[in-house]
């Protein structure tokens, strides 16, 4: 069944009452719900939860084949927990069937693909999946399809229980003896640690694993004591140096600076840029920039930011600090400036996922917004956004909070370069729709700007400001005179992997990777 | 043209593509990889047989270890091995001839 973004569902995937993408706001109104989880009392005082091993917390949380283990991303790229727990799990224990549900993965965890090439893990939900990982998975050698849901989408399917949660582990930073945790104080900070919370909440059982054992009571406290079964001290969660960069620098990039002070151009020009609105943008080069570009049009119109959120790095700490913006709410940090900040600057609070992005609850942040800058590999002629599949169809990326913070805001602002080497950006039809076009209203290239049909507001905007834009398709057009016109990706019939819009509907599917040949069929 | 010895020209940086020439007897042989494969690949053969042709290459062992280059750099690299391999690369290029 063709779905509202023009992508083939294949009907066996529509059942239990799973539905194919309708557009924006199609839930709104509708009642879930809640799972609960199963969990153990602990009515007599304990002195301490902490367990020697991974292995002895998973005995005792009662760890069997079949399970679902979920992890949150904090430590980024310098993860250790994800593979420490599986290795556990799987070499120690002997558990097999496994299935990993985490809020993230990235290149990290190369080594459980080949618990997966073994069938060892049988399952990934997730939002990132690259690397090795993402190879493996597009190569159809995960017994189970991946499930690949926003930062929005997991605590919605967490709460609505489309996945269950037996153990949570949950990596921190520092953690007292009863598993308060904190993303701060100890040898491998990650500042924020939100995208663990639903899980703490929802988990039948939850294992902390730190590096830093503190004193009790280790507050405020990100995962309560009060959810947690037992704590593991191991040698170190993560690699500092990959888990937060340090300070995240603004991009010389001559053409990124051009894009930003493009991007702050067509920001100033709508009505929602006065005194107290909200912004998020992401952290790379031409989205970071654009915060310089529009401090100047704050400065210039006497007004401030009321609020901003998302992923946080420096530059945004900055703003703070010099009373640029009066809150910063933050559910996960990008560089040491943004760790040493939170809880610590006033004003620089700490959210979960949920409270970010989750479209089921009565109001995350992303609602609130006024104003989002995303980047993207590929966005088509429909404004469709891709973030999650490379030019050759291989899982390699993230939908991450993209498709949240784009459906919940008044204007999203996608900024990219035209082409990337021989890579057209602006392109006929992306690889896999991660944000559907009905949430994307303006992009910004270096080679030009093209406002949503869907939008004559901001076209009124933009025209009354003296902003050029032309259609998305001349954008196109533009792209493909340089590069040259790509041939279509060639795919077998076998779907590897569902990718949820945010509702929990089916956006696309990522199917097997057909292998390449250079003779014409 | 004639391959006389074993040439190179190009890099191996994002955006370039790097062509080597050898000798051959048995017509063009080509072998191909590109960060750009599954989207660009036949694009690619395509434009190297061309130039090769315009060349008047006949017989010659062809590797391009393209990183997402545009025609126009393959054709240059491709031009640029030849002319090397033939030890012309110096002077009297055909600008405007075999060359466009």
């Amino acid at each position: 069944m063709k779905n509202a973004v023009g992508r083939e569902i294949p009907d066996f995937l529509l059942e239990n009452g799973k539905e194919v993408y309708q557009g924006k706001n199609y839930m709104d109104g509708k009642y879930i719900q809640k799972a609960s989880p199963r969990t153990k009392r602990y009515e007599k005082p304990q002195e301490s939860k902490l367990v020697e091993t991974l292995a002895d917390a998973l005995k005792q949380c009662g760890a069997k084949s079949g399970m679902t283990f979920s992890f949150h991303h904090h430590l980024r790229d310098g993860d250790f927990v994800v593979n420490m727990v599986m290795k556990a799990a799987i070499e120690e224990l002997g558990l097999e069937d496994l299935t990993i549900a985490a809020s993230s993965l990235g290149s990290a965890h190369d080594p459980i693909a080949d618990y997966i090439e073994q069938g060892k893990v049988i399952g990934i939900q997730t939002s990132g999946i690259r690397g090795r990982m993402g190879e493996v998975v597009s190569q159809g050698k995960l017994k189970t399809r991946a499930i690949i849901r926003s930062h929005g989408g997991r605590p919605r399917a967490i709460e609505a229980g489309e996945v269950h949660i037996d153990i949570a582990f949950i990596a921190a930073p520092t953690s007292d003896c009863v598993g308060n945790c904190r993303g701060i104080g100890g040898k491998s900070n990650c500042g924020s640690m939100g995208y663990a919370m639903t899980d703490a909440k929802y988990a039948d059982h939850v294992v902390v694993v730190t590096d830093c054992l503190v004193d009790f009571p280790n507050m405020p406290a990100s995962v309560e004591a009060i959810d947690v079964d037992a704590v593991v001290v191991v040698d170190s969660i993560g690699n500092p140096k990959k888990i937060a960069s340090a300070a995240a620098r603004i991009s010389q990039n001559p053409r990124d600076l051009m894009m930003a002070e493009n991007v702050a151009k067509v920001i100033a020009s709508t009505p929602y840029f006065k005194d107290g609105f909200s912004f998020q943008t992401g952290v790379g080069g031409p989205s970071l920039a654009a915060n310089l570009f529009l401090e100047k049009y704050m400065d210039e119109r006497g007004i401030k930011m009321g609020w901003a959120i998302g992923g946080i790095c420096g530059p945004m700490v900055e703003m703070l600090k010099k009373g640029k913006v009066g809150k910063v709410i933050d559910v996960q940090d990008f560089d040491l400036d943004a760790v040493n900040s939170i809880n610590q600057t006033p004003n620089h609070f700490e959210m979960s996922a949920s409270q970010y992005a989750n479209p089921a609850n009565k109001g995350a942040f992303v609602n609130k917004l006024d104003f989002v800058v995303l980047a993207a590999l590929e966005i088509d002629t429909g404004f469709n956004v891709n973030v999650l599949t490379g030019s050759d169809g291989i899982l390699r990326g993230a939908p991450g909070g993209h498709p949240d913070t784009a459906a919940g805001s008044k204007v999203c602002v996608i900024v990219t370069p035209l082409i990337r080497g021989r890579m057209a950006t602006v392109c006929e039809h992306v690889v896999t729709v991660t944000t559907p076009g009905d949430c994307v209203d303006v992009l910004v290239t270096d080679y030009g700007i093209a406002v949503n049909p869907l939008r004559p507001d901001l076209i009124a905007c933009l025209d009354a400001a003296g902003i050029k834009h032309v259609p998305i398709e001349e954008l196109k057009e533009k792209a493909y005179s340089m590069v040259g016109r790509p041939d279509d990706l060639q795919w077998e019939d076998e779907v590897v992997a569902v990718l949820e819009a945010r509702d929990g509907t089916i956006l696309d599917v990522i199917r097997k990777i057909k292998p390449y040949s250079l003779e014409e069929d | 043209m004639e391959i006389l010895k074993p040439a190179m020209a190009g890099t191996l940086e994002s955006s370039d593509a790097q062509v080597m020439v050898e000798p051959g007897d048995d017509g063009i042989e080509l072998t191909l990889q590109s960060s750009v494969m599954n989207q660009y690949g036949r694009q690619i053969k395509a434009t190297v047989l061309e130039t090769l042709e315009r060349l008047g290459v006949e017989n010659a062992r062809v590797a391009v270890v393209d990183k997402g280059a545009l025609d126009c750099t393959i054709k240059a690299r491709v031009e640029c091995a030849v002319f090397r391999s033939c030890g012309q690369s110096a002077a009297n290029i055909p600008w405007g001839g075999a060359i466009r």
